[in-house]
């Protein structure tokens, strides 16, 4: 994967967007046979974009959602209201950095 | 249950300190009509609807209002985390600060506490429904004055995508109100 963490999160951020928009489609359509098959395609799109990104920069969610690296990553990666998370372009910032 | 991502629902880059946009955006933390309100009223809605289509979207709207929250949030804190000490006395965002520091927390623009008096659940599935059409354009019309009131581009552009998703939210709420008043109609007529 060439692109940097930043794409990364963004081409995430993009596929999670339109799945979360056909699936409140779906709420009120639930018999809406395109919007279904757009949204399977998506979620499989979407869970292997973030399966990739997780082994590379740690989880994106936890509770038994995604395994963890050593040490425990959930933790120690950064937050989404951190400067560290919105890292520069190439610096792997999946990482806490020493103290 | 929940789950927390650790990320954004969508990116949020504020350009530069900004206590004075802090205090305006806080609006939608903590407000009558912002994202707090939004999410307590559809999820605490859930339990008394009787039809699948209509705890779907709650649930469903309700989790990403949360989301819309923490974009709020993570805002307010950016646009005053660097901001120093010395240079926060005679901004709008003093009083703010006076009690919570840099810390985001839940009132509005004016200083009012958030209250659980913001929003109601009926018990009644037409009147929650269409409470929540009403919140959605009020939320709207916010989102459209902060957005005249922001100097900030990285600001304005994550307000602009709010402002969309209250649009849908609304496009929504309405086919539920549809499906809702279909099912009353048949169980009150045959
Ligand atoms: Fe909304």
């Amino acid at each position: 994967m060439n692109i940097s963490r930043k794409e990364f999160l963004r081409k995430i951020q993009e596929l999670e967007f339109a799945v979360i928009e056909l699936n409140l489609f779906l709420d009120t359509h639930p018999s809406h046979q395109q919007a279904l098959a757009d949204y399977n395609r998506l979620t499989q799109e979407l869970m292997n974009a973030k399966a990739m990104y997780e082994r590379q920069y740690g989880p994106l969610t936890n509770f038994g959602y995604a395994p963890s690296q050593y040490p425990w990553q959930w933790a120690l990666t950064p937050w989404p209201w951190e400067d560290d998370y919105d890292c520069k372009e190439d610096m792997p910032c999946g990482y806490m950095k020493k103290s | 249950m929940w789950i927390y991502e650790k990320k954004l629902e969508y990116p949020v880059k504020v350009s530069s300190c900004n206590p004075t946009l802090a205090s305006l955006i806080i609006e939608q933390f903590g407000g009558a009509d912002g994202e707090l309100a939004a999410a307590l009223r559809y999820l605490t809605q859930v339990w008394t609807m009787p039809i699948p289509q209509a705890k779907a979207i709650l649930t469903d709207i309700g989790t990403e209002e949360l989301a819309h929250w923490e974009m709020i949030g993570t805002m307010v804190y950016q646009l005053v985390k660097d901001l120093p000490e010395s240079k926060i006395a005679g901004t709008p965002f003093a009083a703010h600060y006076a009690n919570h520091g840099k810390s985001p927390f839940p009132h509005n623009a004016a200083g009012a506490p958030f209250t659980a008096t913001y929003f109601n659940s009926k018990g009644d599935p037409i009147a929650n429904i269409y409470e929540n059409m009403a919140a959605e354009q009020k939320a709207r019309a916010t989102y459209e004055h902060l957005i005249r009131l922001s100097d900030d581009p990285g600001v304005t552009d994550a307000l602009r995508f709010l402002r969309e998703r209250e649009i849908v939210h609304f496009q929504r709420f309405g086919e539920t109100a549809r499906l809702l008043q279909e099912y009353m109609d048949s169980k009150r007529y045959y």
